[in-house]
């Protein structure tokens, strides 16, 4: 995966001394990586390993004297299982919604907050409120406090606004039986809206200002200076907070666990997998999952580091 | 991103942010400046519902319609305190996991972040996108090892299995902010301070930390804030004694009787260091969410 990266020219800094010199001093610079190095090897790479290794093998906790080497099998019953097909379909379905309605939100929101107007500060911190709640809390909050059919903020709100108006039957919709998956994207937007707001909002100011009235002179009109010079600018930003989101997205487990508890076709990949690893106590069929997991994400995140790399080559070549 | 404003010219008036002022048109200013406003309140509402809702009798926080001008209280916090199990341990917990691990990963960045910026080694980069592409790797596939490792090694339920494994959650995160942190150090200074003939002590104290000193507290407070919210590692690994705020949380609902308000006084408790870390490094928060490439 670090073949995306280009080597800059910072390698050459200094002139080559000559044999063991040269060794030392290299050592030197490295001292003080090789911890932190070592470290993420140890702690991030070797259970990989592991998994690897577990995924060719007969083990289930409940089963403890029938561990043994079973092949592929594990991928077959992987490939095989309907439950985990569904995972995948429930794992794109939920990460694509959320980032594409995120960030065409946080979009929309970060244009109206990139204007100077009265109160623009007290905006941006309720904006970014959302992200601060820490994830568990706010699954909680959304499923007890604003779906709930009975006592609900939404349901509630839909009586006092059906009530307005003198009358007496509002609907009062199950939110999270009704649409399940959808329950959780809404309340997974929430709170990834003010994370694409912030990078595109960082973005935006960082467009040059001059080249943009210089085009109002022309007599370019405000869409189509958005179209042709502003969301350019911005792709890289769009790229990089569709990106980041997506990894953080497709490994959720907080908001599936506890909003649907994974019911009614909302478990996702990481939280079949747990299952499969908690409940089922099958290790071997676990590690089998997990490392197509990898696999894919591989494939995912060798275009996620291509876009960071870009941003970060722009930054080295100042 | 400096490069594309640097070259910009100086234009006679200028913002706060130093950005040349634009004329306004007031007449859809205002519509537009009224539905930014509409928008962040939407968005506020859950929390300050949630805060609200805590602030309530459990008889007048579950009620259809909402009953918003319902006589505040702290019931719902002396329930959530001394009610049942107690919240202190856990909350001890996750102050313990997230502070802890945050000093280690600074302890292990700061030194790497330096090898990469101001002194590099050979092929640096390669080395920065190899600590990037662990934080792509799903979490859920070295969950199983390290439930075993931990089993056989007697560490379940142990606090610093978490503190470890937090250490590598945000690793990677911290070595690209405070790389992306000591290469805002002039390269001039640091030049200047070798010919004055100052050593490596001298150079890392008087020139280095003050630039990067802000950039340590943005790193430590996104690392903490990713610590304290973490739910399924601490939820596996972990059951009585070292359980944390967020797997408190989870168990802490109960679907008997009324508990609405409870709950949300749980809630806010457990978010509000994370409230109070995020609105302190607001301004740092877009850097570090995006490692270090957006400034």
């Amino acid at each position: 995966m670090t073949s995306v990266a280009e080597k800059p020219s910072v390698d050459t800094a200094e002139p080559p001394p000559s044999g063991a010199v040269r060794r030392v001093s290299a050592w030197a610079r490295r001292a003080p990586l090789l911890p932190a190095l070592i470290f993420m090897i140890i702690v991030t790479q070797l259970p990989f390993v592991a998994t690897l290794v577990i995924s060719f093998m007969d083990w289930n906790a409940y089963y403890p004297d029938e561990v043994g080497f079973a092949g592929f099998d594990n991928f077959k019953r992987v490939f095989t299982d309907v439950n985990m097909r569904d995972a995948v379909w429930t794992t794109i379905l939920l990460t694509a919604g959320v980032v594409l309605i995120s960030l065409l939100l946080g979009l929309g929101i970060a244009l109206l907050l990139d204007r100077k107007f009265r109160g623009r500060g007290a905006v941006r911190t309720m904006m970014i409120a959302p992200f601060l709640v820490v994830p568990v809390a706010a699954a909680l909050i959304w499923k007890h406090a604003l779906y709930n059919p009975e006592y609900g903020l939404f349901n509630g709100a839909l009586t006092w606004l059906w009530g307005l108006f003198g009358a007496d039957n509002p609907p009062q919709p199950d939110w999270i039986s009704n649409m399940p998956l959808w329950a959780v994207i809404f309340a997974l937007v929430w709170q990834w809206t003010p994370f694409m707001m912030l990078i595109l909002l960082a973005g935006l100011q960082g467009r040059p200002l001059d080249v943009i009235e210089a085009a109002r002179i022309d007599g370019a009109n405000s869409w189509q200076i958005f179209r042709s010079m502003t969301l350019p600018h911005l792709r890289q930003y769009l790229e990089l907070g569709a990106l980041l989101g997506s990894i953080y997205i497709v490994q959720n487990f907080d908001a599936v666990f506890t909003i649907t508890s994974g019911g009614l076709g909302t478990a996702n990949l990481p939280y079949t997998i747990y299952q499969i690893f908690y409940q089922a106590h099958d290790y071997g069929r676990a590690s089998a999952a997990a490392v197509i997991v990898v696999l894919g994400t591989i494939i995912i995140a060798t275009f996620a580091l291509r876009t960071v790399s870009s941003l970060f080559k722009q930054e080295a070549g100042r | 991103m400096s490069s594309v404003t640097d070259t910009a010219p100086v234009p006679a008036t200028r913002d706060s942010r130093g950005r040349p002022v634009r004329k306004r048109r007031d007449g859809a200013n205002v519509w537009l400046s009224l539905l930014a406003w509409v928008v962040g309140v939407l968005f506020v509402l859950p929390v300050v519902w949630m805060v609200l809702t805590s602030l309530h009798s459990e008889e007048n926080a579950a009620t259809n319609p909402p009953s918003v001008l319902a006589p505040l209280t702290l019931d719902g916090y002396r329930e959530f305190f001394s009610g049942g199990a107690s919240p202190w341990p856990p909350l001890l917990n996750s102050l313990t996991a997230s502070v802890l691990s945050t000093l280690l990963v600074l302890l292990l960045a700061i030194p790497a972040a330096y090898a990469l910026s101001i002194k590099p080694v050979r092929k640096w980069s390669d080395v920065l996108f190899f600590f990037l592409s662990t934080k792509m790797l799903p979490v859920v596939a070295g969950l199983l090892p390290l439930y075993l490792f931990a089993q056989s090694a007697g560490l379940l339920d142990n606090i610093w299995l978490l503190i470890v494994f937090y250490t590598s959650m945000n690793l990677p995160i911290a070595v690209w902010m405070m790389r992306s942190f000591l290469s805002e150090v002039p390269v001039e200074m640091l030049e200047a301070a070798a010919v004055d003939g100052a050593g490596l002590t001298k150079t890392l104290r008087s020139v280095i930390a003050p630039v990067v000193m802000p950039g340590i507290a943005a790193t430590a407070l996104i690392c903490f804030i990713f610590s304290w919210n973490e739910l399924l590692f601490a939820r596996v690994l972990t059951a009585t004694v070292a359980e944390t705020a967020p797997v408190f949380l989870t168990s802490f609902v109960t679907s008997q009787g009324l508990f609405l308000a409870q709950l949300c006084a749980a809630a806010f408790v457990v978010s509000l260091p994370v409230l109070i870390a995020g609105f302190a490094a607001q301004d740092k928060l877009v850097q570090g969410l995006s490692l270090g490439s957006v400034k």
